[in-house]
């Protein structure tokens, strides 16, 4: 129990020291990167280990909140992701922060992240998971905007932050409600009596449902995590795609856990499938039309994450959990490969200004062949395959409609991957960045090449990790057959299409303005929400406050009174003892003589 | 002990009229303060912290200072002292109104201490009046803007406002038959002291409508904004930051244990009005053009939430969250505007503005100042890790406490619930000020604007220890607490 207190904390010191001691010191990106390795080596450690601890954080009586730590397969598998990657993600960015000039901050930004996440992750309570899932969001938002003189970038930060907190407002009441409800905010301890009615569990479950939302950006609230590309690439690979936006999808498996499945039966359940659903699906068709190569991988993870959303509101978050955790390595393989990619093209994002990468990067162009592989869920040999078909079978038992859009998002992906990938990859280099492309460092490869390690095995990895695989008894799933046809179906089809459409060609021949501009939501959110409502409401209550209550009650009379007396333009410092004395013996006057004569 | 606490700060006043140098006395007093106030603080329950001088036979009234049992008031101290030095430290008085400057902030000082520490109802009054005085005269004769119309105005509102104060503790008094606090709490516990529900009433609406203009209660708020940007600094972190609290004190001091019943009879007026500070002056404060305008109306803003717990204890007597979470905020809150707008009163001058719109990427020339003036909005908005967040959460729990999810919600959650998008508003505000002043391309006002210079980093990272002190663990005050 103590290896896990020093894998909480170390990261949290070590940001400290780099904060206060080292600051601008060299040594700081390898003191932070350090510390990420020796949380993997205590990750590995913890394998197999349960029990929970804590100590009291805030006590008023009998009451207290936590900070406590549960060690189990969920949360021990889980920190092998997150400090696997993270160490990862660090190594990477060595290389590919080396010429910034802030990167003291940008690797105290990433330690501070590993101690949130590492947080949320081990987190016996709500209590304690909601205090990390803000500092995720802190972190979060500083390294989005770690070049903050970009206006862009910026912008994203204050939008995620601030998107993060309407699902937060949804998660604090959420949490209240089950406090109420169950008496506990420890995980461990919670039932829910039989007396409450469903109605109050319902809404419980999705208010804290909507803290998931924000953080794993589900519709409606997932404009913020395209936007939040504006960061350095290794931070989309850790935290937009890997680990922190997982933890919508981890949180609600944890209430699974506690709670039992059964509590997504019914309303509850049914809305957090269809959000995961639709989300799935609009966001693969937003991915089909993007140009920018990180944000065909942002769409492509709000896609994903729909797919563990819908699974977890199935009934199915085992299957949920298991996505999550081949698709942190193969999303941060892609990630990282994009990073490498636009890092050797000068800053290049646009995949129409790419092509023939292949040839001129072959290690990250091959391992990000083995990411899109992967993501696609190419058959019997990737990690990918076997998660989605996890996912499939849980809506194909419950639900046959969302069933239907799970399969069309696969043959999505599969399209949309596959045009990326033949756009920047394959063909010709379309501008002298991708003509001078050369291969990236050791510092940025091997991650890369281990991570696509990952992408093809980390479905098979046996001993205490294997339990983040479902087991089922029963050997295969009702709909096997039904399932790998339609699998391998939309692959094929989109394979295809990928092909067809974008093999050979220099310019977009397709241009679908609907996709394009992501259903027009984030400009409806802007005009009107922002603008139109936030804005004018606030300025509406602005005027108001100042006419009636500013300026009809007070303000006309301290104005006639400060015209007519002049009294401070004679009160000077010199006179201010006398003025003070007469008050106070006015006071003492004023309160005898009322009281007692 | 305590009574040195008081004393120090007017002594060093009257040195400073004696001709002693201004700023070293009002430095050496606020610091001996803050270290007495620490070991008073810490070594409370070793000994009886109190001193009684009795000033008048008939009736017995007594000048006497001492630590309530329940421990309120020595968080209530220490913030004073925190803050005071922090004050003390921050800012520049003009040529040749270093006497007034440094005075005034050393009588605010010494008010508030005597306020919190008095354990007689007619010294509590008193010296918050004191306290005042010195806030309308820095605002009236060195403030900025209309400083006159807006002297006036703090001085009509908070002078009405104590009227009203005055009455329902005259009246309060009166039914007691004694000035002496804990008598009064004491009677009032084992019946002895029994106020008919009709007088409770009565009582309770002049104690909310008067503490609450003095804490800016929606609607008596308007004063504070304008009051806090016009107000030199020192003078606006004092006062939003402590001296305000009075009123927050007052109400879990005298009204939650003598006038219970009128508390609740009050409750949904009351609810009403403290979602009028979150929501609507939430509002106002998204509209708000200048940073001084934004944090003052944001320091309205956030007394919306201490009302909240104030509002359940009301609802719910045996509600043992409310209190500590309402006295949490309270210190919190203090210490975290009193950083804001000792940082802001920095970027003015570094600057010279305030107007959101004519700055911006100013942590490119001062990246201190962006990181303090970070960490503060931070805090107000409620990150874990700092102060302000125990205090928020704990608020909303205690607006919980009791529901257990068989009824329907009752006023107080529901109210808590349309509490919480505050935090939402909160962000928005803070962020959009962060963003336009320090992100982005730097701007002609701050391109070669000068960082925080060391001698300003002190009173910040004083105020900016205490939040992460009590923010990392909150027990170090809660403690106290009991």
């Amino acid at each position: 129990m103590n290896l896990a207190w020093i894998l909480l904390f170390l990261p949290l010191v070590v940001a400290a020291v780099n904060q206060l001691v080292l600051r601008k010191n060299p040594l700081v990106p390898w003191v932070s990167t350090g510390s990420a390795l020796a949380t993997l080596v205590i990750s590995f450690l913890l394998l197999g280990k349960e029990g929970t601890t804590g100590f009291n954080w805030a006590t008023i009586g009998d009451f207290s909140l936590q900070i406590g730590i549960t060690l189990d397969s969920l949360s021990t598998g889980m920190m092998i992701v997150v400090t696997g990657i993270g160490t990862l993600v660090h190594v990477f960015s060595l290389g590919y922060m080396a010429d910034d000039e802030a990167k003291s901050r940008y690797f105290t930004g990433l330690s501070l992240f590993m101690f949130s996440m590492t947080g949320i992750v081990l987190s016996s309570n709500f209590a304690m998971t909601f205090i990390f899932w803000e500092l995720v969001g802190v972190s979060s938002y500083l390294l989005i905007g770690h070049w903050y003189q970009k206006d862009s970038a910026a912008d994203a930060a204050k939008k995620a932050f601030i998107t993060n907190r309407i699902g937060d407002f949804g998660f604090m009441v959420g949490i209240l409600l089950v406090w109420s409800i169950t008496g506990t905010l420890a995980f461990g301890e919670m039932a829910i009596p039989e007396t409450v009615s469903q109605g109050m569990i319902t809404a419980a479950i999705l208010c804290i449902f909507c803290g998931a939302v924000g953080k794993s950006a589900q519709v409606p609230l997932h404009v913020w995590l395209p936007d939040a590309m504006e960061g350095p690439t290794p931070v989309s690979a850790l935290i937009h795609a890997a680990t922190m936006v997982a933890a919508g999808v981890y949180m609600l498996f944890r209430v699974q856990v506690s709670l039992g499945a059964d509590v997504f039966d019914g309303t509850a359940g049914n809305v957090i499938a269809w959000i995961g659903g639709i989300t799935s699906l609009m966001a693969a068709l937003m991915a089909t039309q993007q140009d920018d190569i990180k944000r065909v991988l942002a769409y492509s993870t709000l896609s994903q994450l729909g797919y563990m959303v819908m699974a977890v509101g199935l009934g199915g978050g085992e299957a949920g959990m298991f996505h999550l955790f081949t698709h942190a390595w193969f999303k941060a393989l892609l990630f990282l490969g994009s990073g490498a990619v636009i890092h050797a093209c000068h800053h290049e994002q646009d995949i129409w200004k790419m092509g023939g990468l292949l040839r001129k990067m072959p290690i990250t162009g091959f391992t990000f062949l083995i990411g899109t592989a992967a993501l696609i869920a190419v058959p019997f040999v990737t990690s990918g395959f076997y998660s989605k078909e996890e996912i499939l079978a849980a809506a194909f038992g419950k639900n046959k409609f969302l069933f239907g859009i799970a399969v069309f998002v696969a043959f999505l992906t599969t399209f949309y991957m596959t045009r990326a990938f033949v756009v920047a990859f394959l063909g010709k280099p379309r501008d002298h960045g991708s003509e001078h492309a050369h291969e990236v460092g050791p510092l940025m490869f091997v991650p890369l090449v281990i991570l696509a390690a990952m992408a093809i095995g980390s479905a098979w990895l046996t001993g205490p990790l294997s339990a983040m695989r479902p087991v089922h008894e029963h050997g295969h799933a009702e709909g096997h057959a039904i399932i790998l046809g339609a699998s391998i179906a939309s692959l094929v089809l989109g394979l295809l299409a990928g092909f067809a459409l974008y093999k050979g060609k220099d310019k977009n021949p397709v241009s679908i303005p609907l996709f394009r501009n992501r259903f027009y939501i984030d400009a409806i959110y802007d005009n009107y929400l922002v603008r139109y409502f936030q804005n004018v409401l606030a300025a509406i209550v602005h005027f108001f406050d100042e006419l009636f209550i500013n300026g009809l009650m007070v303000g006309g009379l301290s104005r006639a009174a400060a015209t007519t007396g002049n009294l401070f333009r004679r009160v000077q410092s010199g006179s201010l003892q006398g003025y003070a004395f007469a008050f106070g013996l006015g006071v003492v006057l004023v309160i005898y003589f009322t009281v007692f004569h | 002990m305590l009574a040195i606490l008081v004393l120090l700060p007017i002594l060093a006043f009257v040195a400073i009229l004696l001709g002693a140098p201004a700023r070293l006395a009002a430095l050496g007093a606020s610091v001996a303060n803050l270290a007495l106030g620490l070991a008073a603080a810490f070594s409370w329950k070793q000994s009886c912290w109190s001193l009684s001088l009795p000033v008048l036979e008939k009736p017995a009234l007594h000048l006497a200072f001492g630590f309530f049992s329940d421990g309120m008031n020595v968080i209530m101290v220490l913030l004073t002292v925190i803050v005071t030095v922090a004050a003390v430290l921050t800012g520049k008085a003009p040529e040749g109104r270093e006497k007034l400057w440094y005075s005034s902030s050393l009588l605010i000082s010494a008010g508030a201490l005597g306020a919190f520490a008095a354990t007689d109802l007619f010294f509590f009054y008193a010296f918050h009046e004191l306290a005042l005085i010195p806030t309308f005269l820095m605002i009236g004769i060195l403030g900025r803007g209309e400083r006159r119309v807006i002297a006036w105005k703090i001085t009509i509102y908070l002078g009405l406002g104590s009227i009203v104060l005055l009455a329902g503790l005259v009246w309060l008094a009166n039914l007691a038959g004694t000035f002496d606090i804990p008598t009064m709490v004491a009677a009032a516990k084992d019946g002895s002291l029994t106020i008919d529900a009709g007088t409770q009433k009565s009582i309770a609406a002049l104690l909310i409508v008067g503490f609450g203009t003095l804490v800016s209660l929606f609607p008596f708020h308007s004063w504070a904004a304008p009051a806090y940007a016009s107000a030199p600094a020192p003078v606006a972190m004092l006062h939003a930051g402590v001296l305000k609290k009075f009123g927050l004190y007052g109400l879990l001091r005298l009204a939650m244990p003598l006038v219970p019943a009128g508390m609740q009879a009050w409750l949904t007026p009351l609810l009403v009005l403290l979602l009028g500070n979150i929501l609507w002056v939430g509002y106002v404060t998204v509209s708000q053009k200048r940073l001084d305008g934004m944090l003052g109306n944001s320091s309205v803003m956030h007394m919306g939430y201490i009302f909240l717990a104030i509002a359940a204890l009301a609802a719910f007597p045996e509600n043992d969250l409310a209190k500590p979470a309402a006295i949490l905020l309270i210190f919190a809150h203090g210490v975290s505007i009193a950083l804001l707008f000792g940082l802001s009163d920095r970027i003015e001058r570094a600057t010279g503005t305030l107007d959101l719109d004519e700055l911006g990427g100013l942590a490119k020339s001062a990246p201190k100042l962006a990181f303090l003036f970070g960490i503060a909005a931070m805090a107000s908005i409620g990150l874990p890790g700092l102060a302000n967040f125990a205090g928020e959460v704990l608020v909303f729990l205690s607006a919980f406490r009791g529901f257990d999810g068989m009824s329907s919600l009752g006023p107080v959650q529901i109210a808590c619930i349309l509490s919480i998008w505050g935090v939402v508003i909160s962000a928005v505000y803070m962020l959009r000020a962060y963003r336009n002043v320090f992100q982005g391309p730097a701007v002609k006002s701050t391109e070669s604007a000068a960082d925080i210079p060391f001698a300003d980093r002190i009173p910040a990272a004083l105020l900016t220890i205490a939040l992460f002190a009590v923010g990392l663990y909150p027990n170090l005050l809660l403690q106290f607490l009991k």
